[in-house]
């Protein structure tokens, strides 16, 4: 994995965010902190990012989706993993419906909150290598 | 609002089906007390037999029934349409009206009676007591709806809240059963403090969700006793003086002597801390919280006024609902169940009073609860 590539974590639980941050910046990465969706708009107008990591359930339900497609309008290229813990709340259930949800969520990974440090390991590989 | 009833009128004579058409043609009743005008529009058919299919086709929702018809009887139609349509409202016409049919009618579901004949106001009264009727229904069902969506989402939020600190602390233990945090032991310190504070918080939410549904419920026996409400609120401050003073806020009770009051104890404390514990949460470091009570007629008003963030006006306004916890970087490292304020006001009404606000953000807010000094006798 290559160094200094920046990565923009927005999650309103600030605990969260410092979790996600700490494992982003032993990986070597430069990160981006973002509390909430504001805060992650604005952090989009001034860098892009290389990689962007979003909580799905901030101020609204889908502020994570929203945000997504914010990102792929801008920087088509980055790809997004969006943290949810959101199944039995929404009823949405991304694993069965993954090819169909894909297409409008544009995220390119689902991650199961908590974050495992191991799976969103595997996940960055994945996409950088891509 | 407006309702267009459907009518359909059972009958084997063709003057009787055209007389109630006439009749309800431009026949409005007027609902007012449940601010509906209801109208209608009437279709016919000739036998039971095309009744049948035509309450099945076109969903009525009145039927006006003729007991004596050609093939099969009224009494058998009544048994059909009213097994598969329980809300339907059949109003029985008959000419001969027996004791045993009513009994039987009624038994299978029958609404009402019209003896023929009947005049055209006759027939009017009994369609408003069905409309009547109907509209009662309606938005019974309608209110029983809104609740269960209430119900649900009300669920759905709680078990957001429940998982976030969950999640919280999951990720920690991942932290510390990897040593992820580096070298420095303070880091370590920090997650394990982290961790307790969400922990408290989730507790936190588990107490206030168990004092919301006491109240709601009902079921926790009220213990009234005449108390004094100065020396709850001395309590109360008592109760948030090492956080206060941890922080260099001032709290004191401003308005001297004693003040009486019917209640049960235990409810007033609720209300009490809830808003003290704000009052400093939400304070700047060395500021005041002033509490103030005084008697206004048959009730007692009980204010707290703190020096703190301060709310807009959009955020008062939505403040007193559940799980409403107003997010910006001023409050995201203060812990809330979002469930406090939603309590305390429906203990104040609970004691034919309110709870308000009134705030200026950056300067400070002031939270105001009325309480009847007599709500209720001393069981």
């Amino acid at each position: 994995m290559s160094n200094s590539k920046k990565v923009l974590v927005v999650e309103d639980d600030p605990d969260c965010l410092d979790q996600v941050s700490l494992l982003l910046e032993r990986a070597g990465f430069e990160v981006i902190r973002a509390q909430g969706r504001a805060q992650g708009e604005e952090a989009l107008m001034r860098t892009r990012p290389d990689l962007a990591v979003l909580d799905l359930m901030m101020e609204e339900m889908d502020s994570g989706f929203v945000l997504c497609h914010e990102i792929k309008r801008l920087y088509p290229n980055t790809p997004v993993i969006v943290l949810t813990a959101v199944g039995s709340e929404t009823g949405m259930d991304f694993k069965t419906t993954a090819g169909d949800a894909q297409s409008w969520i544009k995220a390119e990974v689902m991650l199961d909150k908590p974050v495992r440090p191991e799976q969103l390991d595997a996940a960055i590989k994945k996409l950088l290598a891509e | 609002m407006k309702e267009l009833l459907k009518v359909l009128i059972v009958d084997d004579e063709l003057g009787m089906r055209l007389a109630v058409e006439r009749a309800l043609r431009n026949y409005i009743v007027s609902l007012n007390d449940l601010d509906v005008e209801v109208g209608f529009t009437v279709i016919q058919t000739a036998t039971g037999e095309q009744a049948l299919s035509c309450v099945a086709s076109e969903h009525p929702d009145i039927v006006l029934l003729d007991h004596k018809l050609p093939g099969i009887s009224g009494i058998d139609v009544l048994r059909e349409i009213q097994d598969d349509n329980a809300d339907l409202l059949t109003i029985m016409i008959t000419a001969y009206a027996s004791l045993g049919m009513a009994i039987q009618a009624t038994k299978l579901g029958a609404f009402d009676f019209l003896a023929k004949p009947f005049t055209p106001d006759e027939l009017k009264s009994a369609l408003r007591k069905a409309s009547r009727h109907f509209v009662i229904q309606k938005q019974a069902r309608q209110l029983a709806e809104e609740k269960r969506r209430i119900r649900f989402q009300f669920l759905t939020v709680l078990a957001h809240e429940l998982k976030a600190p969950l999640a919280a602390i999951e990720g920690y233990l991942f932290i510390l059963r990897d040593r992820l945090a580096g070298d420095d032991p303070a880091a370590y310190d920090r997650i394990v403090e982290r961790s307790l504070t969400r922990i408290e918080g989730m507790r936190k939410l588990i107490f206030d969700l168990l004092d919301l549904t006491r109240i709601e419920s009902g079921q926790k026996k009220r213990e009234l006793a005449k108390i004094d409400l100065a020396e709850s609120i001395q309590m109360g401050i008592e109760t948030v003086l090492p956080a206060a003073n941890e922080r260099k806020i001032i709290v004191t009770l401003q308005t001297p002597g004693s003040f009486p009051l019917i209640a049960d104890r235990g409810e007033i404390e609720i209300i009490i801390n809830n808003l003290l514990s704000n009052a400093v949460k939400y304070n700047r470091d060395g500021g005041r919280v002033d509490v103030r009570v005084e008697e206004r007629g048959s009730q007692l008003v009980f204010s707290v006024s703190d020096t703190g963030i301060g709310l807009t006006r959009e955020e008062c306004a939505r403040l007193f609902g559940e799980f409403v916890r107003i997010k910006n970087e001023k409050t995201t490292h203060i812990l809330g169940s979002g469930l406090g304020l939603s309590i305390v006001r429906r203990l104040a009404r609970l004691y034919g009073g309110d709870a308000t606000v009134t705030s200026k953000p950056e300067v400070g807010s002031t939270f105001t609860v009325t309480l009847e000094r007599e709500s209720a006798p001393i069981a």
